[in-house]
């Protein structure tokens, strides 16, 4: 028992000092997010971002789901399942329905920001302990994600 | 009480010793020097200033005013810190016609320019000992290029460029017989040595080098170079020394004669001639070295063949100019008219007239021929001389208001002199005998001013002692006011020869922070953990690795055999600045490597034993890099364990599971 108090302990230094070392990473501009951030993370359904309105059509776009099952298998396959299962970070079924299409272009394409302000994207840090990366995404690649996605999730 | 005045005692005999010394830092730093080296934490240096790494083979970049270390760029050198020579990608970086060598001597650095300002694209740098010239991209700070020179031996009066980086110029510092008629008696050095400047050629757009022709020159013993400027644009000037062609116990016998010589020469009439003639083809042999930032991978090819030209026939187009005493360096001013040699057994500093020298060439103000080419009377190049600089000047600097400053070795001081009316205007001692000094932007046509740094040869007690190997020392002075005034030290790596510095405006908004994955071209790239693998071929296994915060796919390998050679290909997936992944293998004899998102780098492991080795992710990279890690099993040979390889276990998830074959 006492062995894993030590071990949750180290684990809350590496965690913080882990929090600490990704906020000094970034350029000036990101520095000021994460100083504004600290004092006041507003929820929004949205998230944290440019994408504040998408439209979504009931039939899914199969050229964006193509699109978007490529970028999984480059870019997100190594830490996201399809399955509700965690990996390094949470399993995908049912993200469509847990977060607006909006949240999701914002998470994968304004990742830094969305980890430093968005509530719900704390819980996610605080769950996985990892830091998602940035992994270079555009508005294009970010819409096909949300298409790839509602297909896994039967829609 | 008593050991305390032992202590004040001893503490004033040193200050009195030290007193004996030129003049002691406390009595030369004056004012609010720290203010002006201060860069407050997150805030940046002024100006990038790239620093010879000398006898480490390496380039050192330091941000200034604050001196601080910001990278060592591997050129010439392997470097286990990153892999550079040791990863198969950068291996071939490294080869000569002498095979594959780990090592060089790093002296003089080379902005390139457009008008005769720094653009901040590339630096150019010259291997002294097996002579190469290299080009480092400023976009990446990697070196993206590396040519051989053949026919040259001591590639010291090396790298110059001209105004519009259209030649990069390389001259020798040992003449050696040539190609074709090389073994000869050391004894026949007059009749069978020769010098060469070869004439690199720089594509305006990709920055490749090319050798299109080598001028063979008289033995002398090549030294420094500069290109003209405005008027002088055609033009470069060389210093040369032992035009006494001795070849042994040169300490004596290439210092009898009064004056060598400041070699003037028409590269843009030379590549006239070029072009026009055919030149004689050696036989000579090369290497030639590109990094590929698409498939992260260099290739080396070996040329054979290289144009040669006769000075004696390059008629009207080289000419020599007496120098007194052993002239080292040979530096035009920002407007092109002065040409300043630095004698350095002399005691004057000449400085030459551009427009003289080519009135002299009209008038044939020559005093006669010496190997076969037209020497001017020194009267008649002559601008002036600086009466009684100092002792020992070597290389000279300019700075944005007309003066000029010149290193003195021998009384160890930095001389601030007019250029016009030739009057020492100031002089600092440096700590101790420093080589070369630069001004930032002190080579271009529109010097930058406000700071020079004096590189010096020797270091003695500037830091805290570290036994009998000290760091060379640099010494940082502002020269924004009518005296120089001298604002901090800091160490070198290796030996710091020349250095350029540039305005930082005009480099960091153009970095590159990590490589599209999606432009990868590696041919072992694994774009995304599904294309991980493992595949024999023979005795060959290739790894297709992929590694991302914070495992490694595939992760659990078995089937490898003793006798095997392993190729692990790591691509790093992350698509973010300042994510590297590190990979190290237990037992495996070479370095790590370091690989920069989206990029892919090969480590070869050759297995000496039986067993399970890990390996490992060296760069820490999240909270969870503690657990990057993995295993293979190494089997005897002929073993019936079968290859396979995987990440995790989701036999029963078939989206994601890795590739269990």
């Amino acid at each position: 028992m006492k062995k894993q108090n030590i071990f949750l302990l180290s684990l809350t230094a590496i965690l913080s000092s882990a929090i600490m070392l990704s906020s000094c990473g970034g350029s000036t501009t990101e520095v000021a997010k994460t100083d504004s951030a600290a004092t006041a993370p507003v929820a929004n359904p949205n998230g944290v971002g440019e994408y504040t309105h998408v439209d979504i059509s009931a039939a899914l776009n199969e050229d964006m789901v193509t699109k978007g099952k490529g970028i999984f298998e480059l870019k997100c396959s190594a830490c996201h399942k399809l399955t509700d299962a965690k990996l390094v970070g949470p399993g995908w079924a049912g993200v469509t329905k847990r977060r607006t299409p909006e949240w999701i272009m914002n998470m994968v394409t304004n990742t830094d920001a969305m980890l430093n302000q968005d509530p719900e994207a704390q819980k996610l840090l605080e769950l996985c302990l990892v830091r998602m990366p940035n992994q270079g995404l555009n508005g294009e690649d970010a819409r096909s994600m949300v298409e790839f996605m509602r297909k896994n999730d039967g829609q | 009480m008593k050991n305390y005045i032992n202590y004040v005692a001893a503490t004033l005999a040193i200050a009195t010793l030290t007193q004996c010394k030129p003049k002691s830092a406390s009595q030369v730093v004056t004012g609010d020097a720290a203010s002006k080296v201060y860069v407050a934490p997150g805030k940046y240096d002024e100006v990038y200033n790239f620093v010879s790494g000398g006898f480490s083979g390496q380039l050192a970049v330091y941000g200034l005013p604050s001196a601080r270390l910001l990278r060592v760029i591997p050129v010439f050198s392997q470097n286990p810190e990153n892999g550079w020579g040791y990863s198969e990608e950068t291996k071939p970086m490294l080869n000569t016609s002498h095979g594959f060598i780990p090592w060089d001597d790093l002296h003089h650095v080379a902005l390139s320019q457009t008008n005769g300002l720094d653009d901040g694209r590339w630096v150019f740098v010259n291997g002294n000992n097996t002579p190469r010239v290299a080009r480092i991209d400023l976009k990446t700070f990697r070196t993206a290029e590396i040519i051989e020179l053949p026919n040259s031996s001591g590639n010291h009066s090396s790298p110059f460029l001209t105004e519009n980086s259209e030649y990069v110029i390389a001259g020798t510092r040992f003449s050696t017989p040539l190609d074709g008629n090389n073994d000869v008696a050391i004894s026949s050095y007059k009749e069978n040595f020769k010098g060469t400047i070869s004439f690199i050629k720089v594509d305006p757009t990709s920055g490749n080098m090319s050798v299109p022709f080598q001028v063979v020159m008289p033995p002398f013993n090549f030294d420094l170079s500069r290109a003209g400027k405005g008027p002088s644009h055609d033009w470069f000037f060389f210093s040369c020394y032992n035009t006494e062609q001795a070849n042994t116990l040169l300490e004596v016998n290439a210092s009898q004669r009064d004056k060598d010589f400041v070699v003037a020469i028409n590269w843009k009439k030379i590549e006239e001639y070029a072009k026009a003639n055919k030149g004689r083809v050696t036989t000579s042999k090369y290497a030639h070295n590109i990094y590929d930032d698409k498939t992260h991978t260099a290739t080396s090819t070996i040329s054979e063949g290289i144009v040669q030209f006769d000075a004696a026939e390059l008629k009207g187009m080289i000419y020599l100019i007496p120098c007194p005493k052993s002239p080292h360096g040979c530096d035009t001013d920002p407007t092109g008219e002065y040409i300043v040699a630095g004698g350095k057994l002399a005691a004057t500093i000449p400085v030459f007239s551009f427009s003289k020298i080519i009135k002299a060439i009209e008038g044939k103000q020559f005093d006669a021929e010496f190997a076969g080419l037209p020497v001017i009377k020194y009267e008649a190049a002559l601008y002036g001389e600086v009466p009684k600089p100092g002792l020992g000047p070597l290389h000279t600097e300019f700075d944005d208001k007309g003066n000029a400053y010149t290193s003195m070795f021998v009384s160890s001081e930095v001389v601030k002199w007019n250029i016009k009316d030739l009057k020492v205007i100031d002089r600092k001692p440096t700590f101790y005998s420093l080589g070369h000094l630069m001004v930032v932007g002190g080579g271009t046509a529109h010097p930058y001013g406000k700071y020079l740094v004096a590189y010096n040869k020797i270091t003695k007690d500037r830091y805290l002692p570290t036994g009998p190997e000290l760091s060379q020392s640099a010494q940082l002075f502002d020269i924004s006011g009518e005296k120089m005034e001298m604002l901090s030290d800091f160490p070198t790596i290796g030996e710091p020869h020349y250095a350029q510095a540039i305005e930082a405006s005009k480099i960091k908004d153009g970095q590159v922070r990590f490589f599209k994955i999606e432009d990868n071209k590696h041919p072992f790239a694994a774009k995304g953990e599904k294309e991980s693998k493992v595949v024999r071929t023979g005795n060959r296994i290739d790894v297709y690795a992929t590694c991302i915060r914070s495992h490694f796919s595939p992760d659990n390998i078995e089937g490898i055999q003793l006798g095997d050679e392993v190729y692990f290909h790591v691509t790093n997936l992350e698509q973010d600045w300042d994510v590297p992944h590190g990979f190290a293998i237990k037992g495996a004899a070479t370095a790590e490597l370091l690989v920069m998102p989206g990029e892919t780098c090969t480590l070869k492991w050759t297995p000496d034993r039986i067993g399970v080795i890990p390996f490992y992710c060296t760069d820490f990279c999240s909270a969870l890099h503690q657990e990057m890690q993995g295993y293979m099993r190494v089997s005897p040979k002929g073993s019936t364990v079968k290859l396979k390889w995987s990440l995790g276990d989701f036999s029963s998830d078939a989206p994601v599971a890795a590739a269990t074959k």
